[in-house]
């Protein structure tokens, strides 16, 4: 790049190589932990690692397991999580975890080994084109040619991993420029002038959304993982700002945790598989108060049914996040803690109060439609309900330092729902991309951060098996992460929209021959434990929190059993589905519901 | 209702969107990756080092879509980390837009003098000629070089893509 600090200045250390020059900078930005694999390409960085003790360099037993862990890293610290990986194969095996951090907004360097310079190009050994086959998925890359570029680019990679909407950054690193004689930079001297997100919302915005705030009818407070993101400081304020005005909240998949789930004020998640109250007081709102999330799809259901009647107001760090899918009506370009702050601020000098004769028609349809109990399910004396499970691991866990994960699919949309969040960057699951096999390596990287905290994978049978080689690592580094797999035999989800949407033909959805998950974890050197009806639940789950090493918990749960409510595809939050039995239930096999995702 | 409500504009617009990026590797195609991956459309395309000192180039992208795909093309670029400035030169008013082309005619004696005839009443330049071949240089704005196009009929064409910039004072330059 063309803004590259003097670097004439910094003391001529000739001693140092390129790997050293990389390890001193990584060191530099508070990097603790690196996941990662070595390989040929990268065999410089590993010697150097060998040689220092500032960084501990967690082996993993697949790179896409690297980023996950790396993930689970980041969301719960608020860091930037750090991956180093070989060419070839090795860059190639990060595409999921980078294409996983970019949807979901989380903040990674990841190293990857490159071919000798002058072998770029030539189809060798390992050789991957990793800049050309990362540029989508990541939020910026880096092909380093130059050993004396080093120190900047990695100190401009964290800068851009952090900065703004927080992604993925990938650094390709050539073999020769590795061993390179290099010159180091520290942090301080780099500042990337051109990269700046606007971080502060304008004032006259501020005011108008206080305006439209303070005299709503129907409001609702619309929260997303922005919040989180810009960190608990952020969080805070925007507990307090909810407190003061006395409107109710709902929160996306990412954004649970932002404000506790056991505050009444809280109605639920909304979405696809969120309440019913909360979905209904989104569609009948008379002002929105959108703050960092995004509109997705699975929020939102039919656009142009989508809360027809109200103003919308979109604070985003990220401009392309505003009027993409939903066009709102007061767009606030700004990081959500410094628009929050002002949007309080704004509040209390008005003098504004919470006004409970105003609210009182909104908080009473609220509860009626809350009366409908939407989370609510069909107890069995026999089977266990993956509900129940969730509920009881809730109970046992919920006054312990806990961090759950989650794999994709039934599990983790009863996860979200059942197991309530009072802080935030304690729920770390895979929301854009929706990748099977993200549980048990991000938990991996959860606990690497939080080595005496209870750290839960929630987890699907099918899922958990995409990344299982992962318990060698945990065993290794003896991290004591629990797999709390329900059980079903089937990819649950999938069998759902088979069942919803193509005839109850459950095609390749159910999955013979599963191991033997206690035998497996034994096998693993971990420790293995099954429960198979509702008496041997409680059980089960206080002994796998009780012991101190990896458990695989394996909860056989009831196979038929279907996430509601659910607003089918091409429906709008109005046309939810409360349970199997709800006659309101409109369009179970229709053309639309086939043919979206 | 209690509030005002926005009309959607669901009509396809053409927008000239200037670019200044620093000129470093991968650059043009973290551009038009941009555009493949979310099926957006590139009617033409320029770009060139505009700036040797400070290694800055500057693209012209030419594309179609609605007002809602417009702003959100020029909100993922704007947020590219090697994106220094950019200009919706269509909407902030009055914008020159020249593209350059080649054209080729080849027959016999009196298709060529009809050619030159076409080329001399729209201006174009004779760059080069042999017994039974005439190439032409034009440039103009897109709709001249059109025109000029459809009365030639040659039998090779070679266009540069629009440049463009605005009219009066204002100016592109890098951000401070």
């Amino acid at each position: 790049m063309s803004d590259a600090p003097s670097i004439a200045a910094a003391p001529a250390d000739t001693s140092l190589t390129g790997a050293d020059v990389l390890l001193r900078a990584l060191v530099d930005q508070d990097v603790e932990h690196v996941f990662g694999y070595p390989g040929g390409a990268v065999l410089p960085i590993y010697d150097a690692i060998f040689k220092q003790n500032h960084l501990q360099h967690i082996l993993v037993r697949h790179e896409q397991g690297a980023v996950h862990a790396a993930e689970g890293y980041a969301r719960s610290t608020g860091k930037v999580g750090v991956v180093l990986v070989t060419s070839g194969p090795g860059a190639t095996n990060t595409v999921t975890g980078l294409t996983d951090a970019l949807m979901d907004s989380v903040p990674i360097v990841v190293l990857t080994g490159q071919v000798p310079t002058h072998m770029i190009g030539n189809d060798a050994f390992q050789e991957a084109d990793t800049v050309g086959i990362t540029r989508p998925c990541t939020k910026h890359n880096y092909l380093v040619k130059d050993s004396d570029d080093i120190a900047r680019v990695v100190h401009e990679a964290f800068h851009v991993a952090r900065a703004g909407r927080p992604g993925p950054v990938v650094i390709d690193l050539p073999k020769d420029v590795m061993l390179a004689a290099a010159r180091y930079v520290g942090k301080e001297e780099v500042v990337h002038k051109t990269y700046q997100p606007r971080r502060l919302p304008q004032e006259d915005r501020i005011e108008r959304a206080v305006d439209l705030i303070a005299r709503a009818q129907r409001p609702i407070f619309y929260v997303g993982g922005g919040v989180i993101n810009a960190g608990l400081e952020a969080c805070q304020t925007l507990r307090a700002l909810i407190r003061e005005t006395g409107y109710p909240v709902t929160q996306t998949l990412m954004g649970l945790g932002a404000f506790p789930a056991s505050d009444p004020q809280f109605i639920g998640m909304l979405g696809m598989h969120g309440t019913y109250e909360a979905n209904m007081a989104m569609h009948g709102c008379d002002l929105m108060i959108c703050i960092g999330a995004r509109f997705d799809d699975r929020v939102t259901g039919r656009l142009d049914g989508f809360s027809p009647g109200s103003f919308k107001i979109h604070v985003d760090i990220d401009p392309s996040s505003i009027n993409k899918n939903i066009q709102v009506d007061l767009p606030i370009v700004a990081d959500c803690g410094e628009a929050l702050k002002a949007l309080l601020s704004c509040w209390r000098r008005r003098n504004h109060q919470m006004d409970e004769v105003r609210l009182a028609p909104w908080w009473e349809a609220i509860k009626g439609w809350q009366s409908r109990n939407s989370l609510g399910f069909v107890m069995s004396p026999t089977s266990i309900k993956p509900q129940y499970a969730i509920q009881r691991l809730w109970h046992f866990t919920r006054d312990l330092d806990t961090y759950i994960t989650t794999e994709v699919g039934q599990h983790q949309m009863w996860a979200a729902q059942h197991y309530h969040f009072d802080e935030p960057f304690r729920w770390m699951t895979s929301g854009g991309l929706g990748t099977m096999g993200y549980g048990l390596p991000a938990a991996m990287g959860v606990q690497m951060a939080h080595p005496d905290s209870l750290v839960v994978d929630i987890a699907g049978e099918a899922s958990w098996v995409m990344n299982m080689q992962e318990m060698s690592t945990l065993v290794q580094y003896h991290l004591p992460v629990k797999s709390f797999i329900l059980n079903n035999s089937y990819m649950g989800m999938v069998r759902q929209w088979q069942d919803f949407f193509h005839g109850n033909r459950h095609a390749e959805s159910y999955m013979d021959s599963l191991p033997d998950f206690v035998r497996l974890a034994e096998a693993f050197g971990a420790v293995g434990l099954r429960a198979t009806t509702p008496a041997e639940l409680d059980d089960v789950i206080q002994e796998m929190i009780a012991v101190k090493r990896p458990v695989i918990a394996d909860i056989v749960v009831d196979r038929a059993e279907n996430v509601y409510p659910m607003i089918p595809g091409g429906a709008a939050h109005n046309e939810i589905m409360l349970s199997p039995e709800d006659p309101s239930a409109p369009v179970k096999g229709s053309e639309d519901g086939m043919q979206t995702v | 209702m209690l509030y005002e409500h926005r009309e959607t504009v669901n009509e396809l617009r053409r927008h000239t969107v200037a670019v200044l990026v620093d000129n470093e590797p991968g650059v043009l195609a973290r551009v038009i990756g941009l555009f493949s991956g979310r099926g957006y459309n590139i009617d033409s395309l320029t770009v060139a080092e505009v700036d040797q000192a400070a290694h800055l180039s500057r693209i012209t992208i030419v594309t179609t879509g609605t007002e809602q795909i417009i702003e959100q093309i020029k909100a993922l670029l704007g947020k590219q980390v090697p994106v220094r400035q950019l200009a919706d030169l269509t909407v902030e008013g009055d914008v020159i837009e020249r593209e350059l082309a080649l054209a080729k005619v080849t027959g016999d004696r009196g298709r060529l003098i009809d050619a030159l005839r076409v080329a001399d009443f729209m201006g174009a330049r004779l760059i080069d000629r042999t017994i039974d071949t005439l190439t032409f240089e034009v440039t103009g704005s897109s709709e001249d070089i059109d025109s000029f196009l459809t009365l030639l009929e040659p039998v090779e064409v070679s266009r540069a893509g629009v440049v463009a910039m605005a009219r009066g004072p204002r100016t592109l330059s890098p951000a401070a």
